[in-house]
């Protein structure tokens, strides 16, 4: 028993600053697990309410007002409604891979948060491979898509199948050389060698003093650029949806499912645009450093940004208020009103919680980082609301025609920029 | 750190690996052999893994399960599935068949028997986290030629297929 307490308070001591995988911990790598999955099931459920209404209002309707204030507790609706449905499986469907297929989807889309780094020391594990274990593993969840559209044994997810499948490869390459790119960033060092490891890449643009978005102007604006489009095909959403068109396809690759199975693909989908942002945000923004490192340094300003994450729930809290106030002043309504000012309170006490100093540093870097990414969260609802979908031959004619031969020039002026800079400045 | 590499993991990995091997020959619909092939794939990136070469691994996963075999069931789910059901599975080349078993077998044989003295007895100090940088300096340097024909004869592959299925380009 002893043993097992001194084990666990092993990684506690102030002088492990690596990830629980690194330090080798199971106890604690089977924690931060919990809480990586536990956070990403809420991040979905909140994706979920925050899609509609935010779509809503952009067209100028409300939304999802019925269930709880504000919709607020729709999705939980949502999935009981799910886990009540029927179960359908087509008669001819071939069953096994029928069956098989959302899960390698869900799968796919959570094994990638394995190193997926939300600070210097929270993450599960850091990998020397980090970046290409992401690649590869989410890469692997269009075979579930394709399993799916041919197990239904029907022709819609057939052909969403093939469309998405013939996408995903396409833009996998334009997507690639961007990464690339990046990661040939992070050699710009004394040793002249770089890193594939997502920790490793976040502090090579904290050594260097610089995000690559902004390294080389305007050349990592242009990866970045090319990695924003990529990853919203990759993700198959809107522009890009045309695995899953409903004017063409009823539903494309998920057609046939239902209940349980669909809100497998649902969560994956969600969860896989969760995994590219946060590709996108270490590789381009940072990860987890806070914003003007540079401009704006000293102790004073990083006491002013570790206020961050207190004020921002505290300005949800008072958003809630807010809301509470201009509820309806029915008597039927009352349950809902104090519901809506209970949630406030929640909210409240959490951002309250996030002003203890002690708290405050520790969750910083989990703060940034997950705001960064929330920021794309909302570009992809923005974009939904925005863009008309593609038609098939532009879509391709925009991944081979465009984003590849620009993927690879980027990646030529990159390393000929490094070189000059390293032959001419540093001699 | 305890090692990962042990023997129970091989002996797993190979298992599914020779499972999904047997799988990919025996089953008659195309898809399901296709799938048995990926799942082989990922349990020999697994191995890889296990030999400290994590680099490889991943790349094992991105060309060829992400990649190729995705382009295989493509190219498989346009097939009509009923007619390749009725087809004959094996070709019956029982002479080319026993020969080429033979041959293998015997040199797995004579690696096992003599084995010692061709391998180093231990395995090789190579560390694992600059695994990739160490990949990169042997092929950037060292087989930098080879390299370069090798991607080279994928280029002239590419552009030949892309002449044979265009007519006008």
């Amino acid at each position: 028993m002893r043993q097992i307490i001194q084990y666990i308070e092993s990684y506690l001591d102030p002088n492990v600053k690596v990830t629980p995988g690194a330090a080798g911990n199971m106890f604690w790598v089977l924690v931060y697990i919990l809480l990586v999955f536990g956070g990403l099931s809420v991040a979905v459920i909140a994706m979920n309410w925050l899609e509609r209404k935010i779509l809503a209002h952009m067209q100028v309707r409300l939304g999802p007002m019925r269930v709880g204030p504000h919709g607020l507790m729709q999705p939980i609706a949502d999935a009981l409604k799910l886990l009540l449905k029927e179960d359908i499986m087509p008669a001819e469907a071939d069953g096994l891979i029928f069956w098989i297929a959302p899960f390698v989807v869900v799968l796919a889309a959570f094994t990638v948060f394995v190193v997926v780094p939300f600070g210097p020391t929270h993450a599960i594990t850091d990998m020397n491979i980090g970046i290409l274990f992401m690649l590869g593993v989410s890469s692997l969840s269009v075979l579930g898509i394709v399993m799916a559209g041919w197990a239904s044994n029907s022709h819609y997810p057939l052909i969403g199948a093939l469309r998405s499948s013939a996408q995903m490869v396409s833009y996998e390459v334009a997507m690639g050389l961007a990464v690339v790119s990046a990661v040939l960033m992070t050699s710009l060092n004394a040793q002249g060698t770089g890193t594939l490891s997502m920790i490793g890449i976040v502090q090579a643009q904290q050594a260097q003093g610089e995000w690559f978005i902004f390294k080389f102007f305007p050349l990592g604006l242009i990866a970045f650029f090319i990695f924003a489009v990529a990853m919203v095909a990759e993700t198959n959403r809107a522009p890009f949806d045309l695995a899953e068109a409903e004017s063409e396809l009823t539903a494309g690759f998920h057609t046939e499912y239902s209940g349980f199975r669909w809100s497998l693909f649902f969560l994956a989908e969600y969860s896989a645009m969760i995994a590219v942002s946060s590709i996108a945000v270490t590789l381009w923004l940072g990860g987890w450093l806070r914003p003007f490192p540079n401009m704006l340094s000293g102790h004073i300003w990083d006491q002013v940004f570790s206020l961050f994450p207190g004020v921002t729930f505290l300005l949800f809290a008072a958003m809630c208020f807010y809301n509470t106030v201009r509820m309806p002043k029915h008597p039927l309504f009352r349950v809902q009103t104090i519901g809506l000012a209970g949630f406030g309170v929640v909210l409240g006490l959490i951002g309250l919680i996030l002003f203890i100093p002690a708290v405050s540093t520790r969750i910083q870097d989990i703060f940034w980082f997950s705001a960064k990414v929330a920021g794309f969260m909302y570009l992809y609802i923005w974009y939904r609301g925005t863009f008309p979908r593609y038609r098939f031959d532009q879509l391709m004619r925009m991944g081979w025609k465009v984003l590849l031969p620009m993927g690879l020039g980027v990646l030529i002026l990159t390393a000929s920029v490094a070189l000059l800079q390293e032959k001419l400045w540093h001699p | 750190m305890a090692p990962v590499a042990t023997p129970f993991f091989f002996y797993l990995l190979s298992g599914i690996m020779l499972i999904g091997g047997i799988l990919v020959i025996t089953r008659k619909n195309p898809v399901h052999s296709a799938l048995a092939l990926i799942v082989t794939l990922l349990a020999q990136a697994s191995i890889y893994l296990m030999l400290y070469a994590p680099f490889v691994a991943g790349v094992q996963i991105i060309l060829y399960a992400g990649g190729i075999m995705v382009l295989f069931l493509f190219v498989i789910m346009l097939v009509s599935i009923d007619r390749s059901m009725k087809e004959r599975q094996f070709n019956s080349q029982w002479v080319v068949g026993i020969v080429a078993a033979t041959a293998l077998g015997g040199l797995f044989i004579a690696v096992y028997t003599k084995g010692k003295d061709i391998f180093p007895e231990h395995a090789l100090p190579m560390v694992e986290n600059d695994n990739t940088q160490q990949i990169a300096t042997m092929l950037y340097g060292q087989y930098m030629f080879a390299f370069e024909i090798a991607s080279l004869l994928l280029l002239v592959a590419i552009i030949g297929a892309v002449v044979m299925a265009k007519k006008r380009i």
